[in-house]
């Protein structure tokens, strides 16, 4: 899975670089998030429980941050495993800037490089890439209005403002895994 | 078309027995089966391609309520579980035997593809054994997966002991003799092709429900089973699961199998042992994601063929290189399907004398692939059938023309070729003939201009297929490495009104045996259809049997019910001759009546009957009851064979192939039901369409199933076939009482070949590989 997407946050640069390495606001953010633990200077540990119905899994995610340019880039390459539910790793490169058009806005630009096992890749990568944009533009929404009391914008041409799924519950929770991965993309911010 | 005797006689089309229950929804599936005190099992998979199993954590699953059990590999291997058996041992060029793996019902230390059970999970309920089987935390190492056909024998070792993941390397016909005339041969065509692979999508999902008794220590396992009686003789000889007398497995009605249910598998096998260790009666029911990872797979070849040509067309060798991706493990036919019933086709219908194939079978990091309908032939046929198309063009040649030219006459039969086999009889040119007639084929060339003029591109397409079928004669399947023999039983219980239950070892698991055998049973002994019931599928009822696959249920197991009717005849004369004072060889039997020759005297079958089981003043050398079975072994191999014709059109904006016209001529020999035939040839030929425009299953370079939904595998809808046209001819297989072949397969055999066929002529590139999506066809026409 390849994707990219771009968001202009209201806040500035260093104040979105701090939010995004503070675990505490971005447990905040991410729905079912249990533990989001900072664990080293450049390593993130999250754990994410979904339940649906009779399914339920708990998502361990570790997330290594590498190539960090303060407070405008970082690599990440994150680790996902859901036990049965299969399990997703990958990379994401990051960058803020500030955003020319509008004074006191950043803007994220992400670009992410995955790949999905287990029953993620066997549920139909073709959805993945729809699950993990909503889930990337859900995060945005709640980060924002964490840190600035407004909710971002998708912007650019890769990043158009996705379809609510009206989701049955089998198919919610691979939204909800790839949040997982998700989170590693938004964390690199 | 044979003429049928009466309305539910052979040859009449009666409408199947079994399909009130099964189109009302009261039919009786594995799954429909409940058990007092019943749990329900919830298998552990491997996420990974190829792991290295480092620990299992079960105690947050133990903690959850209603979870009863967490039960792994290692615990198999500890209770002394033997490994699943293959069961047809193939012998390596150099005469070596096949390198067959160790495959463990569930994985104890490494886990070879993705799905593969590691354990399973015993719940009190479905949901609370799904809730356990999330909490169970296991630590995998994981190590490279090997995928890639092209680069697999130069890869990493899989299993211990199999250098270069090779299982076998095996070769039939003469080499030597083939490359000489190749390389004297007016005109070689090379071709280079795969198979694609398929995964097979019975209707109804795997399921097993395994019961234990401790007091009389019998083990049931009910199950969905295309041979019940085989899947018990290697539960108990070779897993050792429990001896066989203490093992009875029923399969009930099963919802299509298409060679998937012929398997000895992880989870029937756990379900049984489970049951024992848990003391409950223990449920699985796949759902649909595990039959896509877990089931085995069908086809996947890669192949290059050369057929050498003399100056008039007349094939002078063929020679075949194939890799045959044999999964991760060895399943219990997967030898045998891309070798013996594979190499052994390559004659087809023509009498080219030199024939060499050579077929490595490899390992790698995916499900085992194992005997898919028509396993092996419609692989052989897509080689035999796309060369000669590609020989007809390249030489110029009417397709039609070149095929006839080289074709087995019907004078030549028996006709031995030169890979092992002997057609004991056929007439080729007759199903050709009235195909062509059918598909209109002198009037194509208008049909393609008038296509032309919408912008559209038609092709067609021929296949003139041939299969061995009714397997096997046992000798020569031992002689060829399987371990077991391939006859099959039949018994018939007259009971004193005369009516008649007939046990079969066939089994049914949509082709209609209730009905046509009860045709086959009434034909033969003269009673109403009605009075005939089929059991099947149960090895407390039925005493053995090698089930169904390969198109062998009539030709085998009606055979042997054949020879029970003549048994009871036999019986019966003596009984009649008896009763009416009369020689035993003056006792005929004709249409239900025993008569005295020239006289008026006659006994019909129920008076006998009854008489047999109320025995007044019986000689002393005659035993009461009417009650007799049979064991009919094969002399050959049946060959069905005939032509089919596609005809497509190619949508050239969008590369859409619509499959405009399919005709089926086919030569099954003597039909019973052409109802049920034609439907089998629908069946058949649907999903041989599924695998020419639209099916494959793909790992990716991790060895990820990434088409494990059908989201991503694409089965064939009503909306991607025309209406069939289905006819056929009649040779009298020589060998078998009732003169059939089996009709089972054909229509997944001869189908992909003809299809790809019309497209490669439609599109003018001969290179498109199936399935031919509208991507691959549109990129073709750039």
């Amino acid at each position: 899975m390849e994707q990219s997407g771009e968001y202009r946050v209201q806040a500035g640069l260093d104040q979105v670089w701090q939010g995004l390495n503070d675990p505490e606001i971005l447990a905040r953010c991410i729905d079912g998030c249990l533990t989001m633990e900072k664990t080293s200077e450049d390593r993130f540990e999250t754990t994410v429980k979904a339940r649906i119905g009779p399914v339920s899994a708990t998502f361990h995610t570790v997330l290594e941050l590498t190539e960090v340019v303060a407070p405008t880039r970082y690599t990440i390459n994150a680790s996902v495993t859901g036990g049965a539910a299969g399990f997703a790793r990958g990379t994401a490169q990051v960058r803020l800037s500030e955003d020319p058009d509008r004074s006191g806005a950043t803007m994220l630009r992400y670009a992410v490089k995955a790949n999905v096992g287990g029953k993620l890749a066997q549920v139909g990568s073709r959805l993945i890439d729809g699950a993990a944009r909503k889930m990337a533009n859900d995060f945005f929404a709640a980060f924002g209005e964490e840190i600035s009391g407004e909710v971002p914008v998708a912007t650019g041409a890769n990043a158009p403002e996705v379809e609510r799924f009206e989701a049955s519950g089998q198919w919610k929770i691979w939204l909800i895994v790839f949040a997982a991965l998700a989170i590693g993309v938004i964390l690199a911010l | 078309m044979n003429e049928a005797k009466s309305a539910t006689g052979i040859g009449a089309s009666v409408k199947r027995k079994e399909d009130v229950r099964f189109i009302t929804g009261s039919g009786c599936y594995t799954d429909d089966i409940n058990q007092p005190g019943q749990s329900h099992a919830a298998f552990l998979r491997s996420p990974y391609a190829r792991a290295r199993i480092e620990s299992i954590d079960a105690s947050a699953a133990l903690e959850i309520e209603g979870v009863i059990a967490v039960l792994t590999g290692a615990d198999m291997v500890a209770d002394g579980l033997g490994d699943i058996p293959c069961g047809w041992l193939v012998k390596q060029k150099d005469g070596s035997d096949m390198v067959s793996a160790p495959h463990p019902p569930m994985a104890a230390t490494q886990t070879n593809y993705v799905g593969e059970p590691y354990g399973v999970v015993i719940a009190d309920t479905l949901a609370a054994a799904r809730l356990g089987m999330e909490a169970v935390l296991t630590d995998f190492t994981e190590l490279d997966a090997i995928v890639d056909l092209a680069t697999v024998r130069d890869s990493e070792q899989i299993h211990e002991g199999v250098e270069g993941n090779l299982a076998f390397d095996w070769e039939l016909g003469e080499r030597e003799a083939t490359e000489a005339a190749l390389a004297s041969a007016a005109h070689v065509t090379r071709l280079d092709l795969t198979n694609n692979r398929l995964i097979p999508n019975a209707m109804e999902p795997r399921a097993a429900l395994g019961i234990f008794d401790k007091v009389s220590g019998e083990h049931t396992l009910y199950t969905t089973s295309q041979n019940p009686h085989l899947a018990r003789l290697v539960l108990s000889a070779f897993v050792q699961i429990a001896p066989e007398h203490k093992l009875r497995i029923v399969a009930p009605d099963v919802g299509g199998g298409f060679g998937s249910k012929i398997f000895i598998y992880a989870e029937e096998t756990a379900v049984i042992w489970a049951a024992r260790k848990v003391g409950r009666p223990v449920k699985w029911t796949a759902d649909r994601s595990e039959s896509f990872l877990a089931d085995a797979h069908g086809r996947d070849h890669i192949t290059h063929a050369e057929l050498g040509t003399d100056e008039e067309g007349r094939f002078v060798a063929l020679k075949v290189q194939t890799t045959a991706n044999l999964g991760a493990y060895l399943s219990t036919f997967g030898s045998a399907v891309p070798t013996y019933l594979y190499g052994t086709l390559m004659a087809g219908q023509y009498s080219t004398p030199n024939i060499y194939v050579e077929v490595q079978g490899v390992y790698t990091n995916t499900a085992p692939v194992d005997a898919y309908r028509g396993a092996g032939r419609p692989e052989a046929t897509y080689v035999v059938e796309r060369i000669v198309e590609t020989a007809a063009r390249e030489l110029g040649r009417d397709p039609v023309e070149l095929r006839r030219l080289n074709m087995i006459k019907p004078d030549q039969f028996p006709y031995e070729t030169p890979v092992a086999l002997v057609y004991d009889t056929g007439n080729y040119e007759a199903s050709l003939a009235k195909a062509l007639v059918h598909a209109d084929y002198a009037g194509f060339a208008e049909r393609r201009a008038a296509a032309a003029a919408e912008g559209k591109r038609r092709g067609i397409g021929l296949a003139c297929y041939i299969e061995a079928c009714g397997l096997a004669p046992s000798n020569l399947a031992i002689q060829l490495g399987a371990q077991v023999g391939l006859y099959e039983s039949g018994e018939i219980r007259v009971n004193p009104t005369g009516s008649v239950t007939v046990f079969t070892g066939s089994h049914s698991h949509g082709q209609g045996h209730e009905t046509t055998f009860a045709q086959v049973v009434s034909d033969k002994l003269g009673i109403p259809f009605e009075d005939v019931e089929v059991v099947h599928g149960d090895t407390g009822r039925v005493e053995f049997g090698l089930g169904t696959y390969g198109s062998r249920s009539l030709a085998v197991g009606g055979s042997a019910l054949i020879r029970a009717a003549e048994k009871l005849i036999t019986k019966g004369r003596r009984i009649a001759a008896h009763m009416l004072e009369a020689e035993v060889d003056a006792v005929e039997f004709i249409d239900g009546d025993f008569l005295v020759k020239d006289s008026n005297q006659s006994l019909s079958f129920a008076e006998i009957a009854f008489a047999a089981y109320v025995p007044a003043n019986y000689p002393e050398d005659l035993e009461p009851g009417f009650s007799e079975k049979a064991f009919y072994d094969p002399e050959n191999f049946t060959y069905p064979a005939g032509t089919h014709i596609a005809e497509v059109e190619v949508d050239v904006d969008t590369g859409v192939v619509e499959l405009k016209q399919f005709v089926a001529v086919d030569d099954f020999g003597n039909v019973i039901n052409p109802m049920i035939v034609t439907g089998q040839v629908h069946g058949g030929v649907a999903q041989g369409a599924g695998q020419a425009l639209l099916e494959q299953a793909i790992y990716d370079e991790f060895g990820q199933l990434v088409t494990g939904s059908y989201m991503d595998y694409c089965m064939p809808r009503a909306d991607d076939v025309p209406d069939f046209t289905v006819d056929t001819t009649v040779t009298p297989c020589t060998h078998n009482p009732l003169g059939v072949k089996g009709c089972g397969e054909a229509g997944a055999i001869g189908s992909p070949a003809a299809i790809m066929n019309a497209v490669t002529d439609a599109v003018g590139d001969n290179s498109i590989s199936m399935p031919a999506t509208s991507e691959k066809v549109w990129r073709a026409l750039r």
